[in-house]
């Protein structure tokens, strides 16, 4: 269920969200995007904010005091470094099951599979990346 | 909310005996605190309800508390979550990381001692579905403090979101150097294998802790707050 990996950055940031609202332009896409990714947004405000960040770029409440900061998932580059199944199975495993740190947890007890499928193409599209690899 | 309320009024009935010894703190619960607090196992674990809900759970308090710590603390009410319930609700982007938005926290409801007592023996009498906290799980030896701390910190990353001393580490988390005084043994052990029994939903995971992990972070936990007394 990867998707939309390859839309144009504006259409997605919010200032270009809001004006094309705005000028009423055939916004049907960003409004479509948006109700695609509410459910795992929420998700993400509740479980990966604390650390990761309201602006998910790795500056969380918790990351003030952490021995490995949180990745930045704002960080085009740097997650589009990441291949598509290692994101859902840090998600859903934890970061020792990829060699990354004790400090991001496994959330396979508290999302579903298919949520944390969501997460991750929610992740493609918050750092407006594509998998490299 | 009203269904809460009718569930919590329905507990005021079904549960008539265990807390007719204590009419007035068992009203006073109904009176002044179900606004924010369930004090009976709610119907949905939604994740809505965690977003709509004011309060902690209090349904399992007689499980969960001391209760010479529910009358301190009713009197005088310190903050246990730094970043307030729920934590995500209270952040504000800051100049490095994201901090608490202080102003969208309020101060809790004080009791007098009178009522905090009477809240008190209502809220132990809340014991919470039978096979919720595992009685005698925790076997109260006594932990390495180092040992305890290493873990906590490096080995199992619980200090990313709570803190073991005042200032430092999580704030998403309750903090726990006042956690001895204020809670259960087998509590602690139970939440911490498994915090989905209590709230599929909670922002807390299940850290997949061995038995030995489990004895030694609740031994360290309990032993916190009288190093911190100090
Ligand atoms: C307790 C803090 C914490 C929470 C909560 C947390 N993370 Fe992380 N996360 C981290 C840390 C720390 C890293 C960096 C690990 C490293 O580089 O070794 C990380 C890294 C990641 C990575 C990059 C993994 C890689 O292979 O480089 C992804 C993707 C990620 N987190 C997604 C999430 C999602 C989605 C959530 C919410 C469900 C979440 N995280 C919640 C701390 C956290
Ligand atoms: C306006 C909402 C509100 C009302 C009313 C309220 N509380 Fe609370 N209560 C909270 C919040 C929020 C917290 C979490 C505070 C913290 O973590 O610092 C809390 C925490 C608690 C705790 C500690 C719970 C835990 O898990 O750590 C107890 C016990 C408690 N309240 C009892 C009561 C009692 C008894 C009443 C009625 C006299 C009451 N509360 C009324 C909002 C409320
Ligand atoms: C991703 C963040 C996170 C991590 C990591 C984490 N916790 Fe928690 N913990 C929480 C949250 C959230 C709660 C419930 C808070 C609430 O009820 O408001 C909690 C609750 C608890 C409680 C019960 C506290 C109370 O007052 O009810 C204990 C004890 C606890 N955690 C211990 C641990 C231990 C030990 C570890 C490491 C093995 C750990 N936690 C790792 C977030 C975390």
């Amino acid at each position: 269920m990867m998707m939309n990996n390859r839309q144009p950055a504006s259409l997605f940031s919010v200032a270009g969200l809001a004006l094309a609202s705005c000028l009423m332009l055939p916004s049907a896409n960003a409004a479509a995007a948006d109700e695609q990714y509410a459910k795992a947004a929420r998700n993400y405000d509740t479980y990966c904010v604390q650390c990761h960040g309201i602006n998910r770029n790795g500056r969380g409440i918790n990351s003030r005091d952490m021995s490995v900061q949180p990745r930045d998932h704002s960080d085009a580059k740097g997650m589009g470094s990441i291949p598509d199944e290692e994101i859902f199975q840090v998600i859903k495993e934890g970061g020792l099951s990829v060699n990354k740190s004790v400090l991001m947890p496994a959330w396979g007890n508290v999302m579903s599979d298919e949520e944390i499928r969501e997460l991750a193409a929610y992740l493609r599209h918050v750092c407006n990346c594509g998998s490299s690899k | 909310m009203n269904r809460y309320l009718l569930a919590a009024l329905g507990l005021g009935f079904a549960a008539g005996p265990a807390l007719a010894a204590d009419g007035n703190g068992a009203g006073l619960l109904q009176s002044q605190c179900i606004s924010c607090h369930a004090i009976t196992k709610p119907e949905s674990t939604s994740l809505d309800r965690l977003w709509e809900r004011k309060g902690p759970d209090l349904y399992y308090a007689g499980s969960k508390f001391n209760k010479p710590w529910l009358e301190k603390w009713l009197q005088n009410p310190v903050r246990i979550r730094p970043a307030g319930e729920f934590y995500t609700r209270h952040l504000k982007a800051g100049d490095k990381e994201d901090v608490v938005d202080e102003s969208s926290l309020t101060p809790h409801p004080k009791l007098s001692q009178a009522d905090a007592e009477a809240a008190a023996a209502a809220l132990m009498a809340l014991v919470g579905p039978a096979d919720l906290v595992s009685k005698g799980a925790f076997k109260g030896e006594k932990v390495s403090m180092a040992m305890g701390g290493m873990f906590f910190g490096k080995l199992r990353g619980c200090g990313a979101c709570h803190m073991a001393k005042p200032g430092f580490g999580g704030s998403s988390g309750a903090e726990l150097y006042t956690a001895g005084e204020r809670l259960q043994g087998d509590y602690i052990y139970s939440y911490i294998k498994n915090p989905q029994r209590f709230d599929p939903r909670i922002w807390m995971p299940t850290l997949n802790l061995a038995e030995p992990d489990l004895q030694r972070l609740t031994g360290y936990i309990l032993q916190l707050s009288a190093t911190e007394a100090k």
